[in-house]
């Protein structure tokens, strides 16, 4: 704002201000590396477009003599990199939002990163993003990372392109290398989905083709970075597509009115339009269109307000209403496209937390169907995604949820993946369609049901859970568990992790992923023997918490007994009545718990044993015992 | 109620960033028990407490304000504030950390450090841990300063109430993730897109209420290493006959102390923006905190500041 020369601005204020307040709004990311000359670009945009104050430029002066890499001239990739370990190390590492403005439009830009292990943060700055700007150094042309950077464009769903071909100084301006180029890419881009882009001859250093055309470049006639961003019609399918209103909250501040708040998130809406609420699958009206600043007759894709509807219908958070002749499809099981970004990796089987709309729901995934390959493209084979890979898999969900296909509507196909642990948000997932088999799969509906056969048991199913290190004594104390209910004259059945690896799960090795596999196959046999009106002795080291939890949450409430067999790693190691510690310690055992392998203990456990010390395996059994009495699972003996 | 007839076919930067923010409190205050809006006071949360108007409306926004008071705030701030607060009937909180109150912390013997560490910093801590709130709104902007370009809209604070930039959450499309573990806590940024000039042409177009010092009127002040003190009571040392009247107006409100005016004859908020626009140094350079050292607004953030 240091050098604004407007003279509206300056004689007619208000009338610049009437003018600027009808200004559109663009998103873009910006893709490419430090060496492409990123963070330059985006320092050329701020300050072409007068966005450099003098105590920040007087900054970047000082700091380009004092750390800058152009030799003292001013070196405007300082003035976007962020943080303070930034820096030092040279590098941007994660995602910054910077913001100009021109007579036209107002711009959010997403300066992402452009290494390899930055997938995360590129997908990330993408999802908002209408538009991207994909940097291509003039003297390497296309580039692995160029073809990275394309592919998680269209991936996620930005249909404006523009290829800012940069450093064309550094290649003497000349028209023959930048045609070179466009080939190049063109070749390639159709077969990933970007059907049409733009092309744009720049150097961020000497500013040409930026805001202004370059006297160097005279056989380029197409507009210049700024006035083609200014320009762009960004209208995109979302806005012309079937309307969708996720509600957020239901706003109800006396008994008079009702409405639903949301954010339009496809189509528009007018007063008297027939919506259909989905999963309900209800219909009504919309009799108003509520905002702060008086009631609307219609409203738009991006606009927040609140709808009231002429029946009293039951709607709450996570409902979707939408066009009645045009609702989302519902489904509970799909196939969509999975970004790993935590440092843990995927656990097929394991329940997360999936996030939509304003709707939560528990999520499992199953074994990627394949990986892409981002650098390649190529699909391969893979048992998990690790940080920042992509891959197809299988979702299934524990209710049915209102969706469109990703493809037509960001918004309502796209989602989170959430750690139910640490509430890391782990994956962004796109959604491709439902898959049928959940319809196809119906339940047997049987006469005879658990509580009859418990009836006729005379006993309350359970499953009693035994967890802790190999060594601890889970399969000893089980086994006297066992044999203590049997001579009570229960009906008992114990499952123990040796013999079930012999049989069921003999396909199964040691990673975690097994791991995770090895214990739900456990809970779901528990279940149906639960549901046979057992009580099921269950012995496994079961390390990970949230696969105990998926087991717990199988079965019904009071249905579940945790018993933490306590010992410490070093009495297990002497113990060691199998040999595997030393097996493990001589490094020919891998993934051994305890030893190259996490074991999480649980936090509260119903039945917590130490067995280092002195407890014998019989007062152990009475613990357990007096807990099953304790909660009801058994009836005092008389 | 009449309805406007409007039919548009797209939305200006102003309607589609107030959309966006309005989504955002309405997220918040959907994934969260106990919500409360950090109210300062200054144009930001003049525009906040707007926004969370418009959000919930008819309903009054569902949650109370907090004002973490240091007692050297300007005087038209604290007359300010209980106007604001009347006429949202929301709930007012006000909170002064005791221990500050006790030491008598201040500007002129403790430093601007200090006295912005004990009486913002730790009491805003306390406020919350007192309350036992689980998610603040506060009126941060990712264009006031470097650090702030990559803070989140949600961003998870530990029971410490520390920022840890490497373990913030990815956010994608208008998907925030606000589930914490007991004890943690999440700070909401429904301005995070918002640049100063955004926030003003929006106080003009919707012309919401600001704090008059905004305006250039006379004004007793002192100069202070180069700045414009004013002069708001008789708790600032000066040396007879250094108070001159001078025509000024304030960037930003803070602690009457630390916070410098500008000479000044605008008066409007046209001639505000206008001499805003033309004008050469950001907002922050009037703010004491920023100039410690390169990357200070980063230390304070890890540390707790909002």
């Amino acid at each position: 704002m240091a050098h604004v020369a407007n003279e509206l601005l300056e004689q007619d204020i208000e009338a610049y201000l009437t003018q600027h307040e009808n200004k559109s709004m663009l998103r873009f990311i910006t893709c490419g590396s430090v060496d492409d000359g990123k963070s330059t670009l985006i320092g050329r945009l701020l300050y072409d477009s007068k966005l450099v104050f003098d105590d920040h430029l007087s900054a970047l002066i000082s700091d380009s003599k004092r750390i800058g890499t152009q030799g003292g001239d001013l070196d405007f990739a300082l003035l976007v990199d962020g943080l303070a370990a930034e820096r030092e190390q040279g590098i941007t590492i994660d995602v910054a939002y910077r913001f100009f403005s021109t007579e036209q439009r107002k711009f959010i830009v997403a300066d992402t990163p452009g290494h390899e292990q930055y997938t995360r943060n590129m997908v990330t700055g993408a999802s908002t993003a209408e538009l991207a700007v994909i940097l291509i150094d003039a003297r390497k042309g296309v580039l692995t990372q160029t073809r990275r950077h394309s592919y998680l464009v269209s991936l996620l769903g930005i249909r404006h392109v523009v290829l800012a071909i940069n450093k064309l100084d550094l290649v003497d301006y000349s028209e023959e290398v930048f045609d070179g180029i466009v080939a190049d890419y063109q070749s390639f881009a159709e077969g990933i989905g970007i059907s049409s882009f733009t092309a744009i001859p720049i150097s961020a250093l000497g500013g040409d083709n930026i805001s202004e055309r370059s006297l160097h470049t005279p056989w380029y006639k197409g507009p210049t970075l700024i006035e083609h961003l200014e320009n762009v019609d960004v209208d995109d399918e979302r806005s012309r597509g079937p309307f969708r209103f996720p509600v957020q909250w239901v706003n109800r501040p006396d008994l008079d009115f009702r409405g639903y708040a949301g954010q339009i998130a496809g189509g528009r809406i007018q007063v008297g339009g027939a919506v259909r609420i989905v999963p309900s699958g209800a219909e009504s009206t919309i009799t108003r269109i509520v905002t702060a600043d008086g009631d609307l007759s219609e409203a738009i894709t991006g606009q927040s307000v609140t709808l009231c509807l002429a029946d009293a219908i039951d709607i709450s958070r996570g409902d979707l209403i939408a066009d009645a002749q045009a609702p989302p499809s519902v489904a509970d099981q799909f196939e969509c496209h999975l970004i790993w970004m935590a440092e843990e990796e995927m656990l097929p089987g394991r329940p997360y937390v999936l996030k939509i709309g304003g709707r939560t729901v528990a999520a499992t995934v199953s074994q990627p169907k394949y990986e892409v390959n981002v650098n390649s493209l190529v699909h391969q084979a893979s048992k998990t995604l690790g940080l920042n890979s992509i891959g197809v898999c299988n979702l299934s969900l524990d209710q049915p949820i209102p969706f469109d296909p990703y493809v037509e509507n960001r918004e309502t196909g796209g989602f989170i993946l959430v750690d139910r642990f640490t509430n890391a948000t782990v994956a962004a997932g796109l959604l491709h369609f439902g898959l049928r088999r959940a319809d196809n799969v119906h339940w047997q509906a049987v006469e005879v049901d658990k509580v009859r056969r418990s009836e006729m048991n005379n006993q309350r199913p359970a499953v009693i859970w035994f967890t802790g290190l190999s060594g601890s004594g889970k399969s000893t104390i089980a086994n006297t568990v066992e044999q203590r209910l049997f001579d009570l004259g229960h009906r008992t059945y114990l499952l123990d992790g040796d013999n079930i690896r012999h049989g069921l799960n003999h396909d199964l090795g040691f990673t975690d992923a097994d791991r995770v596999e090895n214990v739900r196959r456990v809970a779901e046999v528990a279940k149906l023997m639960v549901d046979a009106g057992l009580i099921v002795l269950c012995s496994f080291i079961s390390p990970f918490r949230a696969e105990r939890q998926l087991a717990r949450e199988l079965v019904g409430e009071g249905e579940f007994v945790e018993v933490f067999v306590d010992v410490s790693l070093e009495v297990a190691e002497q113990r060691d009545h199998k040999g595997l510690y030393a097996k493990a310690r001589r490094g020919e055992l891998d993934n051994f718990t305890g030893i190259d392998s996490p074991y999480e203990e649980p936090e509260n456990p119903d039945v917590h044993l130490h067995t280092s010390g002195s407890l014998t395996i019989e007062a152990a059994a009475d613990e357990v015992l007096g807990h099953l009495y304790q909660s009801g699972i058994l009836s005092d003996p008389r | 109620m009449s309805s406007r007839s409007n039919r548009i076919d797209r939305l200006t930067h102003l309607q589609q960033l107030e959309a966006d923010s309005i989504q955002i409190f309405r997220e918040a205050i959907a994934e969260s028990e106990n919500p409360v809006m950090l109210y300062s006071v200054g144009k930001d949360s003049a525009v906040m407490l707007h926004l969370a108007k418009k959000a919930f409306f008819p309903s009054v926004p569902p949650f109370p304000l907090l004002h973490v008071d240091t007692t050297w705030k300007f005087k038209a701030m604290y007359e300010f504030r209980d106007r604001m607060v009347a006429e949202s009937q929301m709930e007012l909180i006000v909170h002064q950390n005791p221990d500050a109150l006790l030491r008598g912390i201040n500007p002129f013997d403790h430093g601007s450090a200090t006295h912005t560490d004990v009486w913002k910093t730790e009491g805003l801590k306390q406020a919350l841990g007192k309350h036992g709130f689980d998610l603040a709104f506060g009126g941060a902007r990712r264009d006031e300063e470097r650090s702030r370009a990559k803070e989140r809209v949600f961003s998870i604070r530990s029971a410490q109430h520390r920022w840890d930039p490497k373990s913030q959450r990815p956010e994608l499309w208008h998907l925030y993730n606000a589930r914490v573990q007991p004890g943690e806590s999440v700070r909401v940024f429904p301005l995070s897109n918002w640049t100063e000039l955004d926030v003003w042409q929006y106080i003009y177009r919707e012309s919401i209420p600001i704090v008059p010092l905004y305006f250039a009127a006379k004004r007793p002040v002192v100069e202070r290493d180069g700045a414009l003190i004013m002069v708001d009571d008789d708790r600032m040392p000066r040396e007879p006959g250094e108070i001159t009247e001078r025509s000024v107006r304030f960037r930003t409100l803070g602690c009457y102390p630390l916070t410098g005016a500008i000479e000044s004859t605008a008066s409007t908020l046209p001639e505000i923006i206008q001499e805003m626009l033309l004008t050469t140094s950001s907002e922050r350079q009037g703010r004491v905190i920023d100039h410690d050292s390169t990357g200070s607004m980063e230390k304070k953030k890890q540390e707790g500041y909002f």
